[in-house]
Formats: structure tokens, C-alpha cells, sequence
């Protein structure tokens, strides 16, 4: 018993560092959401249900912007599909847990809870129960930050004049997450083309630039990979 | 501003979506690997989508059926923030640096 609480602590010592980039994307999306009009507890609420920072930011901005409810969603989903890759990779070290443990340990999943977790795997031989217990202590130290971060941006944004343009901080916070990503030439290519032919198809209807933007980068991208490969 | 009847079928939408997302994997144990294309489709997600939703925000300003130029204060407070995000990888750092810019330029200048 002692052993899970142990392994649960470490997890959540071995992630607190994290929360320094979590924090803000909480604050975020809870002023966001309220300066494009939300009641505050909805802006909370959005975290506890969705929780995924850049998934709810997309969504807020498209919505404010009039689009279709088909297009928010679609977008909102496509920018998590990395999640099918973190659950895949991590699905082999939960095998222990029944399959009502398992929605709950995979609706904690996050981008630094798995990261830390499959590090801490392959560093150290520890038993599938203490596996699941490990994760906990990542996932959930991420998941009260954000929450409590969530509220505190919700409550904040409610008092701040629209003249600050708040929601200037959506793809402020945006850039911030993609940079990181950008790694390699054909990923500066996709990121160009995306963005120019976002703007360049601007006009049509339903928002579908930005599915025209998104899908031009991933198709570039693509093809670029392989040419390099083939030089 | 959004209209909260679209709050619940998107944030209902949004959330059963990306649960399925995170459990689809974890639920059928078998070592599943994804095909190479997917995986380097996978990739191109981020910064793909991204980009496609940044540089419209920055540039264009839409109000009702109109679309026009959003203004220099917020290319330059942008631009600022690409290059902190890009020297510092901090999150922070470059969303604070590209709010600074902005009040900079619409409260002093």
C-alpha cells in the first residue's frame, strides 16, 4: 500500500516542473473563454469535460468567429490526434487495469503525463500495478493544476476591459506550442504553406480555410519528407 | 463573441471525441503499432493545424461578412513573439512578449 502512495508521490514530484507550462494554458483558455463570452463556469466547466488546452483555445476562437459547430468540433479533434499515438505507445505498460480503470486513467492523458511516465518506464523495472500508480501521480498533479489555473483565468478574464484584446493571447499561446515542433526543414515548409494558404483561402465559407491550410502543410510537408529522403 | 447554444454540442463534441482519442489504444492492449504513413501523417499535425490557425488570427480581422487587414500592432507583436518562442522555447515568455508588444503599441504609441 505504502509502495502505490511512494510511486504515486514520485510521479507527481517527477511532473511538478511541468506545471509551469500548464499553468498558463489553463489561465488562458479560462479568460479566453469568458472574454468571448462565457459565463465563467462554463469556461471552467470546458477544462473538466475536454481537457486540452490547444483542442478548447481552437474551439473558442472558432466559435466567436460564427463557425459551424461540424468545423469546431473536426478541428478540435484533429488537433489531438496525437493523443492515438500517446495511446498506443503507453497502452502496453496499463495492461493491469480493467477496462472502467482504464477510462479513467486514459481521460487523465496528457502530453507531459505521458512523456514523464514512458521515460520513467524504460528508466526503472517496476511492477504493472505500480505502473498505473506512477501514471496517477503524473496525470493527476497535471489535471488540478489546470483545472484550478482554469478558474483562476476564468475569474480574472470576467474583469478585463475588451480593449486589451485578450484573445490576441490564442495564437500567441498557439505559436508557442508549435514552435517547439518545427524540428526539421520539411516542417518549416508545412508550417508556411499552412499558414499562407489559411489566409489565402480566407474567404470561404464555413471556415474551411483552415481546413484548406491544414491539409496543403500536412501534404507538403509529406512530399518534402520524401523527396529529402530520396536526394 | 460566441453563442452559447453552441456551447454543449461543442464542448459534448469535443469531449467525447478526444476521450475516445485517449482510450482507443490503452483499451486494446495488443502492441498496435499504426501504420508508417499514418504515423508520419501524425507528424505533420501540429505544425500543420497550427499555423493555419495562428496567421489568419494575427492578419485578418473579421467582423460579420467582412474581412479586413487586423493592423501592424498586432504583425509586429507576433512576429516579436515567433522569434521569443523560437530563442527561448518558453511558453510564457513568448505569450507575455507578444501581449507586452501589443499594449506597447496601442496604450503609448
Amino acid at each position: 500500500m505504502t509502495d502505490r502512495k511512494s510511486t504515486f508521490l514520485q510521479g507527481a514530484r517527477d511532473i511538478s516542473p511541468i506545471l509551469a507550462g500548464v499553468m498558463p494554458f489553463g489561465l488562458i483558455c479560462g479568460a479566453v473563454g469568458v472574454s468571448e463570452g462565457m459565463p465563467e463556469w462554463a469556461s471552467s466547466m470546458m477544462s473538466v469535460i475536454v481537457f486540452a488546452g490547444a483542442s478548447q483555445l481552437a474551439a473558442i476562437q472558432l466559435m466567436s468567429e460564427n463557425a459551424s459547430i461540424a468545423v469546431v468540433i473536426l478541428t478540435g479533434l484533429i488537433i489531438n490526434a496525437r493523443f492515438f499515438m500517446y495511446s498506443a505507445s503507453i497502452g502496453p505498460y496499463l495492461k493491469g487495469a480493467s477496462p472502467l480503470q482504464k477510462a479513467g486513467l486514459a481521460y487523465l492523458l496528457t502530453d507531459g503525463g505521458y512523456a514523464v511516465s514512458v521515460a520513467h518506464y524504460l528508466r526503472s523495472e517496476t511492477g504493472s500495478v505500480n505502473k498505473v500508480w506512477y501514471y496517477l501521480g503524473t496525470n493527476v498533479v497535471i489535471w488540478v493544476g489546470y483545472i484550478f489555473s482554469t478558474i483562476i483565468g476564468a475569474y480574472v478574464g470576467a474583469v478585463i476591459p475588451p480593449e486589451w484584446r485578450l484573445d490576441f493571447a490564442v495564437p500567441l499561446t498557439f505559436t508557442a506550442v508549435v514552435m517547439p515542433a518545427i524540428v526539421d526543414r520539411p516542417m518549416v515548409l508545412a508550417a508556411l504553406v499552412s499558414g499562407g494558404m489559411a489566409v489565402a483561402a480566407s474567404s470561404l465559407p464555413y471556415n474551411l480555410g483552415l481546413m484548406v491550410g491544414a491539409v496543403s502543410g500536412m501534404v507538403v510537408g509529406y512530399l518534402a519528407e520524401r523527396r529529402l529522403a530520396n536526394a | 463573441m460566441l453563442d452559447m447554444s453552441d456551447y454543449w454540442p461543442v464542448v459534448l463534441g469535443i469531449g467525447v471525441g478526444v476521450f475516445l482519442i485517449r482510450y482507443s489504444f490503452i483499451l486494446i492492449i495488443d502492441k498496435v503499432t499504426l501504420p508508417e504513413m499514418v504515423q508520419r501523417m501524425l507528424r505533420y499535425i501540429p505544425a500543420s493545424v497550427l499555423p493555419a490557425l495562428i496567421v489568419p488570427a494575427v492578419l485578418l480581422h473579421k467582423d460579420g461578412g467582412v474581412t479586413t487587414f487586423a493592423g501592424w500592432d498586432q504583425l509586429a507583436a507576433a512576429l516579436i513573439a515567433v522569434l521569443v518562442a523560437w530563442k527561448t522555447r518558453n511558453m510564457l515568455a513568448t505569450i507575455a512578449s507578444g501581449m507586452i508588444v501589443l499594449w506597447g503599441i496601442l496604450f503609448f504609441l
